[in-house]
């Protein structure tokens, strides 16, 4: 392992031991049904409240990414998880049953990739044999802790996000396997100046712009050599803005260029508004789609820039701006 | 440098609310609850012969239950996707915004939760109802003697 340029980290033996997708009821009836492991039919997953909810889905997908690993939880050195709920309760919360060393982290959104990140590092300077990164978000927990009552009947804008419901969780090891995690590039937090939070898809697009170049810059890389370079949850707007921003910067982001967002729906069919968010967004496409895709043999190179918010509803109601971040890892299959 | 070449391209991509698409259909929505609320006072005051008082406090707490019933099965908050401030504005709104917060923190508890959280949104336009109130109650005393 060492790093690359201003930003960025090269790995040298981090694979994807075994990998999990859990999703709720609309995440099921999008077009990426048949990558997710699990799925529940109902937003309150058998529990009482969607703090709960929220917590079955991401113990759902620790057992389901510890099963196909065939692993115990003794087995595994140590967890990097995170959600966007106050303190991370529902990470917190839901390893109370789980005797593995945590390390909360908090990304927003791009909680995904800066686990993984963090993971990666620990493992390739030669800690412990197995590391575990997960991540969940839930509608209706989003919902009530960045915007209204889920009930509430304001009416949202064309620009308004949809968050995912659903976890994702991975297991990191030495040992070769068929996914591999090569580089990385950690973000450095880009302020859009935007304050609306109800239009967070492009308010993260700056972000994921720099860290995009930094990448680029970095390892001296070609967008070309990805089979797919995906964004977390920028949507159907972020996107554009995104395209727009790159192209300013002679970065020309072409048919390989996808977002997380709107992958996972179907969104001339589903009420989601401008596609889906949160840090299950970038988790389930990633942990999911990608890796099923990368195991069939489809997809050989991809970026993945899991984007975040770092909004705070108070910061926003005094004024201030709504930061971006947004965090990349390479992913490739091992031929 | 780089900050303004953001500033530049957010600006010409932002999203447009389509805002005469809105307005009619809040027009539209608003005043079918308006048009409710009239037919239920003259059902009050002819057929049941209530005193106009009576019916129409009758009438607003109809459409408060009914704004709350339709809040707790799901189906008000389609009505306001759609409608905006059509469905915000009247009383049914404020309906809405105290059972859909009494809904939300439900699980917290009745003290904490529900009686705590109730008045959350609807708490603005109670203070913005006062204290307009008082404004006007002071005008009305100054200039109609």
């Amino acid at each position: 392992m060492r790093k690359v340029g201003k930003q960025s980290i090269v790995f040298d033996n981090v694979y994807l031991k075994s990998s999990s997708a859990v999703v709720g009821p609309l995440e099921m009836q999008g077009p990426l049904a048949k990558y997710f492991d699990a799925h529940y039919d109902n937003l309150y997953c058998e529990k009482q409240n969607w703090e709960q909810a929220e917590m079955q889905l991401f113990t759902d997908a620790l057992d389901i990414a510890l099963v196909k690993g065939n692993l115990t939880p003794d087995e595994i050195d140590l967890i990097f998880a995170g959600d966007l709920n106050n303190q991370i309760t529902v990470a917190n919360y839901s390893l109370r049953d789980y005797s593995i060393p945590y390390v909360g982290v908090y990304g927003a959104c791009s909680t995904s990739t800066l686990s993984l990140i963090n993971g990666a590092c620990l493992l390739d300077g030669g800690f412990g044999r197995y590391i575990m990164c997960a991540t969940s978000s839930h509608n209706a927990t989003s919902e009530r802790q960045f915007r209204y009552p889920t009930e509430y009947g304001g009416q949202k804008p064309d620009s308004i996000t949809f968050t995912v419901t659903g976890a994702g969780a991975g297991i990191l090891t030495r040992q070769i396997t068929d996914v591999r995690l090569t580089k990385a590039t950690v973000g450095t937090v880009v302020d859009s100046g935007t304050t609306d939070s109800l239009d967070m898809g492009r308010s993260m697009a700056p972000a994921a712009l720099q860290t995009l170049k930094a990448h680029l810059e970095d390892f001296q890389e070609d967008l070309n050599s990805f089979d797919l370079i995906l964004t977390g949850d920028l949507s159907t707007y972020g996107a554009k803005t995104l395209k727009e921003l790159a192209r300013e910067f002679k970065i020309e982001l072409g048919n390989n260029y996808h977002d997380c967002g709107m992958l996972v729906y179907d969104l001339d069919n589903q009420p989601v508004f401008a596609g889906g968010s949160g840090c299950a967004c970038a988790a389930v496409v990633m942990y999911g789609y990608v890796v099923k895709q990368m195991l069939a043999g489809r997809l050989n190179k991809v970026l993945i820039i899991a984007t975040g918010a770092l909004l705070n509803p108070i910061m926003v109601a005094q004024k201030e701006t709504i930061p971006g971040i947004a965090h990349a890892v390479v992913l490739e299959r091992v031929k | 440098m780089e900050k303004q070449i953001y500033q530049k391209v957010l600006n010409n991509t932002k999203v447009k609310r389509p805002v005469v698409k809105n307005s009619l259909q809040a027009f539209l929505v608003g005043g079918i609850i308006a048009l409710l609320g009239q037919a239920l006072l003259d059902f009050y005051q002819l057929v049941v012969n209530l005193e106009e008082k009576v019916a129409t406090s009758l009438m607003s707490i109809t459409l408060v239950f009914l704004a709350s019933l339709l809040t707790g099965l799901g189906i008000y908050d389609r009505i306001g996707q759609f409608a905006g401030a059509g469905s915000i504005i009247p009383i049914t709104g404020f309906s809405n915004s105290m059972t859909s917060a009494a809904l939300e923190s439900k699980s917290e508890g009745i003290v904490l939760g529900i009686m705590t959280n109730m008045f959350k949104l609807a708490g603005a336009v109670i203070v913005a109802g006062i204290v307009s109130a008082f404004f006007s109650a002071t005008l009305i005393y100054l200039f109609s003697r």
